[in-house]
């Protein structure tokens, strides 16, 4: 699946690649109103990765509903729609509009942006926040409702049981670190927002013991991302207990990366003689190693 | 449409302590990049630097009529520069492209006047040869920092462009910016011939000559650039502020949006 906020609304790539071909386009987080997000500078490179706060520039539900969605059903995508509000009522009016819409599969709740002062990661620092977030949109929708976790709280597994015991369909995580990043020299923050979130490789073990916990702590099934930039990545994710995953700052490096995914993680499975990839999803082996003989 | 090409250096011609001509063999984007259209490079395979970085196309050669490779015209600043000033014949550089919006290319009787500061002056090559096919007068007013830094003068003079040169320390042309030949020329300027205005360069500069131009009845066009992590319109980094129809304005991706703007459209911070 292409991670939200890196893929604009999907028909920004449909030149390139075959839409139908994702297991599903996250949609660029959506509010109910459109949005000018921050001023630049909005990304700054940091090692092997980068921070970002764009701030959610987004063209609103309304538009997108009129401008994107008829093009990406015309593709073929799996639409996952990201959805971000200020309040609650935000989510759920978001979620009812959504849930009208030709094409809509699965929404997916932005409680975890760390660039946007107002909602979002408000309700995702807050059990009781993501419990009632999740519950009202359920109450109103009957697409899958997948919240996206942030990692910047203790205890990652205690949202994914409250997002479950809400009534969460599944659960997809991580977004974002919080980070920042100062130009020594002018001893300006690089961001004009001064502070940003940070993804890309640098992240992909934090994130992988993240999924660890989670597939622990819930039955529903655990989106996985973080770092992902090749086939073996996406295998650690999946190993360590994640049904599917998202890729999003390697597909600004490559835009052409899914089929390498696809042929990377086939030829794995043909390897390894498993026959699905669900055969493979959380089973990473905590056995004791024996020792092995080996002569030299 | 894109296409990624894992691209060889064919050559790699430094033309000071910190420019460089880089030769790569991407005939598929070379033969398909429109005048201003840029490419997104990234040299190395590992996490450092990680993100592409844009680049103008800056020639493209053809051996009898077969497209064979683009050059690209880089000034060492960063990482990725870096690693170009010091690629050597048969490293493998990433080339994504052609991305973004072209030049708008004037038919004669308009006169085109390309103003490019330092290496701004990279996407001109190509917008010489599309206007040269056309048939269109051409100027190129070309400032740097001093005349050690001026390149490619005879490339441009040998199609028959005119050159109108200034530098900073005043070692070749006027002395100053390049805002200061353009305002001469400008008022010298036959009133009743329309001239369209290229400008690649520093942000400030395009900001002066848009200025400059608008003051004299005349329309530009820019190519800015701006920190741009993924060039095909999926991040919205490389946002730049652009007025609308309705009297506002709003940020504008230069990726897909430009990088090619009327100098009139944009709002200078």
């Amino acid at each position: 699946m292409a991670a939200s906020g890196c893929f604009g609304y999907g028909v920004e790539y449909a030149d390139a690649i075959d839409l139908s071909t994702l297991g599903a386009v996250v949609s660029k987080g959506l509010f109910l109103a459109e949005r000018e997000g921050h001023p630049p500078e909005r990304i700054v490179e940091t090692p092997a990765g980068m921070l970002n706060a764009i701030g959610l520039q987004g063209i609103g539900v309304h538009r997108y509903i009129k401008e994107k969605l008829p093009e990406l059903r015309r593709l073929g995508a799996t639409n996952v729609v990201n959805i971000c509000g200020s309040t609650l009522d935000e989510y759920v009016e978001l979620a009812r509009i959504l849930s009208d819409a030709e094409g809509v599969d699965a929404l997916e709740l932005n409680i975890s942006c760390p660039n946007i002062k107002e909602g979002g990661i408000t309700f995702g620092c807050s059990l009781h926040g993501t419990f009632d977030v999740v519950s009202a949109v359920k109450k109103v929708t009957r697409l899958p409702v997948i919240p996206k976790l942030t990692p910047n709280v203790t205890d990652v597994a205690s949202f994914a049981r409250a997002a479950e015991d809400a009534g969460a369909d599944a659960v997809s995580l991580v977004n974002t670190f919080l980070a920042m990043a100062i130009d020594v020299d002018t001893r300006r923050p690089k961001l004009s927002n001064i502070v940003g979130g940070l993804s890309g490789p640098a992240i992909r073990p934090i994130a992988i013991r993240m999924v660890y916990e989670c597939r622990r702590a819930v039955k529903v099934p655990v989106i996985g991302m973080g770092g992902i930039a090749n086939a073996t990545d996406a295998l650690e994710f999946i190993i360590a207990g994640a049904a599917a995953v998202q890729v999003g700052t390697a597909n600004f490096v490559d835009p052409f990366i899914w089929s390498k995914l696809l042929d990377g993680i086939r030829e794995y499975l043909d390897r390894h003689a498993i026959a699905r990839i669900g055969d493979l999803v959380g089973t990473i082996d905590l056995t004791s190693r024996e020792k092995q003989w080996i002569s030299s | 449409m894109p296409v990624d090409v894992e691209a060889r250096v064919i050559r790699n011609t430094r033309l000071s302590s910190d420019y460089n001509v880089i030769t790569l063999a991407a005939p598929e984007i070379a033969s398909s990049v429109g005048p201003g259209q840029f490419v997104m490079v990234k040299p190395g395979r590992g996490h450092d630097p990680l993100l592409r970085r844009p680049f103008s196309v800056f020639e493209v050669l053809r051996t009898g009529g077969t497209v064979e490779a683009l050059t690209l015209l880089s000034k060492r600043i960063g990482v990725t520069t870096s690693m170009l000033f010091d690629a050597v014949e048969g490293d493998i550089v990433s080339c994504l492209g052609p991305l973004g919006r072209a030049f708008d290319v004037v038919d004669p009787p308009a006169d085109a006047w390309m103003v490019a500061g330092g290496v701004g002056l990279a996407p001109f090559a190509t917008l010489a040869e599309a206007l040269i096919a056309r048939g269109t007068r051409t100027t190129l007013l070309y400032g740097a920092r001093s005349g050690k830094e001026l390149f490619y003068l005879d490339w441009f003079r040998d199609r028959g462009i005119r050159l109108v040169l200034s530098t900073e320390d005043g070692t070749v042309g006027d002395r100053g910016r390049v805002t200061v030949p353009l305002e001469r020329e400008l008022q010298l300027s036959d009133r009743g011939n329309e001239i369209m205005i290229y400008a690649c360069g520093p942000e400030p500069m395009l900001e002066a000559v848009a200025q400059v131009a608008a003051r004299h009845g005349r329309r530009s066009q820019v190519s800015v650039e701006r920190v741009m992590g993924c060039g095909m319109g999926g991040c919205y980094s490389c946002v730049i502020p652009v007025r609308d129809a309705r009297g506002g304005q709003h940020y504008v991706r230069s990726c897909i949006g430009g990088p090619v703007f009327a100098g009139a459209d944009i709002v200078w911070d």
